[in-house]
């Protein structure tokens, strides 16, 4: 029997969450005023629950690194958002954004979260609408929709390829109101730098005023974690540059059990690295796969000569190309999940048929050609030009991509110096979104009571693979719509505690034990930067614990990292001061968190001894390179207690029963 | 990227070790940067070098790296987020630039932006405007109206999406004589404007957001234009036109 209790409501899952909604304590409004909570992070997730908390009256304390929680990373989110909307009348519904999103996430997911997340996405879009967020309508003035990858319906909401600016900044204008009345208080330019535990219960952190320096204490009734995920522990990847773990991390060394670290998401349409001197990749949205092309030449000369600059992908005839989505997967083609394009991709290139110009030669075409013309065509009908030419036809579909993409093709443009309306992209995979982090039971809170992780930083619904336009749907559900209410439940018992003092022993510990690394690392007389320990610690987790994954190469992955994070208290450099801005303080403080995290990570890959969603490992696969999961042995969930050092960590296990979806081999063919 | 096509660069930065401290500019060479890279990279390989030798790296604001967070706030030689046309400073790429050019950068200027360190301002006027009235007064119920009950033309949807898309980067106010910030504030009140969802509030909206941003020491718009010019966005200066007439409506009939 496992220690992990998951609270999964009695009943069948369509009542689950409105039973549970009738059956969980409530808190008077009279009495939230008494109760604080904190929320580290101001992303989709935290920023949605900071202000329904505020609204419900609770007073809410709110954390962000940036100088204002506008700029969280869920800003750059860009394809859009699922819900179960069914505007289309193409069959949707909410049993089939259930389906969709467990079969997308390969079965290792919990379902009653799931249907949970399926059941609330109509609200989002409804709350977005009201708070004036202007998704993309059509002619007649009601909302547009698009498609993305693993499913069949199109359910997805977006504005144009900003559809996460335009959600976030609709979670930051509901902030924005409450701020204004005080009911929350914003601490921009604030990390959380450990959790403070009283009583076995989460009751206030540690922050660091990344302005002044000054370490403050900061008191609440229940911790909120909305942190994002850990991508960046491979130093490249499509998070910002200061999206980091360690919040995450802490609650973790605190007692919260870290889930499927290994589940990483590796996104198939990323503009390639240029070189050594590359600080971050970038995205180009899966919604390009509505109506863009993925090929590489079928001759490997074409490959060779276009990787040497010497041939243009437009001058490969179409005979010549193979669209490979298209003839390995022919019902889903483009729109395949991402996981499986990715490894289609890096099939592709390693088998020497890649296209890129830069020292690897990895990239495969997106191409808008067929698109262009097709759109093109369609434009001119309307327009009644029934003998436009192929430059006119051409010239029209160039106008429809622009609105559909515009900002998309623009920054491809800025950054490759190419213009993707005349020559196709050239895209490669890049680590994206972490479907694990910490674990949380069905009322989102974690092992630590009191102590809740949303969106991103949880674990719950996204099983080992995320699908397109389901992270903005789930942060904002988890922030919106699930948490306000579960959080209650909790905080019932509190509403005669009074204030949380902070000037307990917890509170001097903790703050203790923060200023010491701090001085440590100010301190150091080491020889290198941060930047120099992340990039490699990079590198190994690139290359090793990646898109493909072997025994051997963990193992020694595992070695590597233990040995770079000894090397790191050893030999880093932290230049400047405690008391200002110091941003390699930060740095060295988020990469020490890496270098845990990196081999917890590794570990579990390890562990997980079968290939579901983005876990591939090279010994469970089919002839024909497919993924081959293990149901009887691994349909659990890997859930990580730390014991001290990462290779310490316990591994707990919370069997996941499906007791609504039957369990299949995933076919996208 | 190989060495031969790489540019030997003369930086002058400026320096300021916190608001109080007086700063100057400070002269940096860099060498070997690669075309391809971005402004940021080359500002990370600078202040890789400045460690190396012991010293402070350059503090500046950057987070996304991809033109949307809005963070980076950079004024070199002379333009907001650099040369280029609707760019941040992180879509800024070394191509831009040739061997031997010596490169000026500094930081946001505006009374409302004071210098925090380096090439760090603080942009928190903009959310003190945003907390007057950047928003629609509707709580989280899940029992709002069906997002398709009210139709919206989609010449307005899209109008209100092209305002809605400002950044908040504050371009607009350190490029403007004035340091006036009616671009990013008349962005916020046109989205609404357009909106029939922003029309219950829409007096109160204007009135206030206008009220703080003049308590914040943004300057008046005279316009010159160059807000429109300089934002990475391409937000048009007809919101502030709009805003000008949401003001006055709200003036004459309010009894603000």
């Amino acid at each position: 029997m496992s220690i992990l209790d998951s609270n999964i409501p009695e009943g069948p899952i369509a009542d689950k969450w409105t039973k549970h909604k009738n059956d969980i304590r409530l808190v008077n409004p009279a009495n939230k005023r008494l109760i604080d909570v904190i929320v580290v992070g101001t992303g989709l997730a935290g920023g949605s629950a900071a202000a329904t908390l505020a609204e419900l009256g609770y007073n809410v304390k709110a954390f962000c690194y940036q100088d204002s929680p506008r700029r969280a990373h869920s800003i750059a989110a860009q394809g859009g958002i699922n819900a179960a909307k069914n505007y289309q009348g193409d069959g949707d519904s909410t049993y089939r954004l259930f389906y969709d999103t467990v079969k997308g996430g390969d079965y290792r997911s919990r379902e009653a979260n799931v249907h949970r997340l399926a059941e609330v996405s109509t609200n989002i879009i409804d709350q977005c609408v009201a708070q004036g967020v202007p998704f993309a309508r059509d002619y007649g003035g009601l909302l547009d929709n698009r498609s993305f990858g693993g499913v069949q319906v199109s359910r997805t909401f977006y504005a144009k390829g900003q559809t996460g600016q335009q959600l976030l900044l609709g979670c930051y204008s509901a902030m924005s109101r409450q701020i204004g009345k005080g009911k929350i208080k914003m601490y921009n330019r604030h990390e959380m730098m450990d959790l403070v535990l009283v009583d076995g219960k989460a009751r206030g952190i540690i922050a660091r005023n990344l302005v002044t320096g000054e370490i403050e204490r900061h008191s609440a009734h229940a911790v909120v974690i909305a942190s994002g995920g850990y991508g960046n522990v491979f130093f490249l990847s499509t998070n910002a540059m200061g999206s980091n773990t360690s919040a995450a991390w802490k609650i973790h060394k605190k007692g919260a059990f870290f889930a499927n670290p290994c589940f990483t998401q590796i996104h198939p349409t990323c503009i390639p690295q240029h070189g050594e001197q590359q600080s971050k990749l970038t995205l180009m949205s899966e919604s390009l796969r509505n109506d863009g092309r993925i090929w590489v030449p079928k001759k490997k000369e074409d490959a060779e000569a276009i990787r040497k600059g010497k041939l243009n992908g437009t001058d490969v005839p179409e005979e010549d190309r193979d669209y490979f989505l298209e003839r390995r997967y022919p019902s889903f083609g483009n729109l395949v999940p991402r996981d499986v394009a990715s490894r289609a991709a890096k099939e592709r290139c390693d088998a020497g048929y890649g296209v890129g110009t830069n020292e690897t030669g990895e990239a495969v075409f997106l191409d808008f050609d067929a698109a262009i013309m097709r759109y093109g065509q369609e434009t001119a009908n309307v327009q009644g030009l029934h003998d436009a030419n192929d430059k006119k036809v051409r010239e029209l579909g160039e106008k429809v991509i622009a609105t559909k993409y515009g900002n998309l093709f623009q920054m491809y443009e800025k950054i490759r110096d190419v213009n993707p309306y005349k020559e196709p992209m050239k895209i490669y995979p890049a680590v994206h979104y972490t479907m694990g982090g910490v674990w949380v039971d069905y009322n989102l809170m974690t092992t630590i009571p009191g102590c809740y992780a949303i969106g991103e930083a949880n674990f719950s619904d996204h099983g080992a693979n995320r699908l397109g336009a389901s992270a903005l749907m789930q942060g904002l559900a988890d922030g919106y719509f699930v948490l306000p209410y579960t959080i209650g439940d909790y905080l019932a018992d509190d509403i005669r505690t009074g204030p949380i003092p902070t000037d307990s022993p917890e509170f001097d510990e903790a703050e203790k034990n923060v200023q010491k690394t701090i001085d440590f690392f100010l301190n150091n007389k080491g020889s290198k930067s941060v930047d120099y320990f992340h990039k490699r610690l990079g590198k190994i987790m690139w290359n090793q614990v990646g898109m493909a994954r072997s025994e051997e190469g963990l193992k020694d992955a595992i070695a590597k990292i233990k040995a770079l994070r000894e090397e790191f208290w050893k030999e880093v450099r932290v230049p400047g001061e405690a008391e200002n801005i110091n941003q390699e303080l930060e740095k060295a403080g988020r990469v020490a968190d890496f270098l845990e995290l990196g081999e917890l990570f590794a570990r579990d890959a390890l562990e997980r001894n079968e290939s579901c969603g983005g876990h591939f490992r090279e010994e469970y696969q089919t002839e024909e390179g497919e993924a081959v999961r293990d149901d009887k042995n691994f349909a659990f969930v890997s859930a990580w207690e730390f014991k001290g050092e990462p290779s310490e960590a316990v591994m707990h296990k919370e069997p996941l029963n499906y007791e609504n979806i039957e369990l299949k081999t995933r076919s996208y063919k | 990227m190989s060495a031969n096509n790489g540019m030997n660069l003369t930086l002058k930065v400026w320096r300021q070790q916190n608001q109080n401290a007086k700063g100057n500019m400070e002269t940096y060479q860099v060498a070997d940067i690669s075309p391809d890279s971005s402004f940021l990279e080359m500002m990370d390989i600078l202040n890789e070098q400045l460690i190396e030798e012991g010293k402070e790296p350059i503090a500046f604001d950057h987070d996304c790296r991809e033109g949307i967070c809005g963070s980076c706030s950079m004024f070199i030689n002379g333009e907001a987020h650099g040369p280029g046309k609707e760019i941040t400073t992180c879509q800024l790429h070394m191509r831009e630039f040739k061997d031997g050019d010596t490169i000026y950068i500094e930081p946001w200027r505006a009374k409302a932006f004071p210098v925090i360190k380096d090439l760090v301002v603080d942009r928190s006027s903009f959310d003190r405007v945003m907390a007057a009235g950047g928003f629609v007064s509707v709580n989280t119920s899940g029992n709002t109206v069906d997002a398709n009950a009210i139709p919206i033309e989609k010449a307005d949807a899209d109008s209100a999406f092209d305002a809605a898309t400002c950044i908040g980067c504050g371009a607009c106010v350190a490029t403007c004589k004035n340091a006036s910030a009616m671009l990013f504030v008349s962005a916020k009140v046109s989205q609404f404007a357009l909106l029939p969802q922003g029309q219950v509030e829409a007096k109160d909206r204007v009135m206030n957001m206008v009220k703080v941003m003049d308590e914040e020491g943004f300057g008046n718009c005279t316009n010159t234009g160059a807000c429109e010019v300089e934002c990475p966005k391409g937000i048009s200066i007809e919101n502030i036109a709009r805003m000008n007439r949401e003001y006055l409506k709200a003036s004459v009939n309010g009894d603000n």
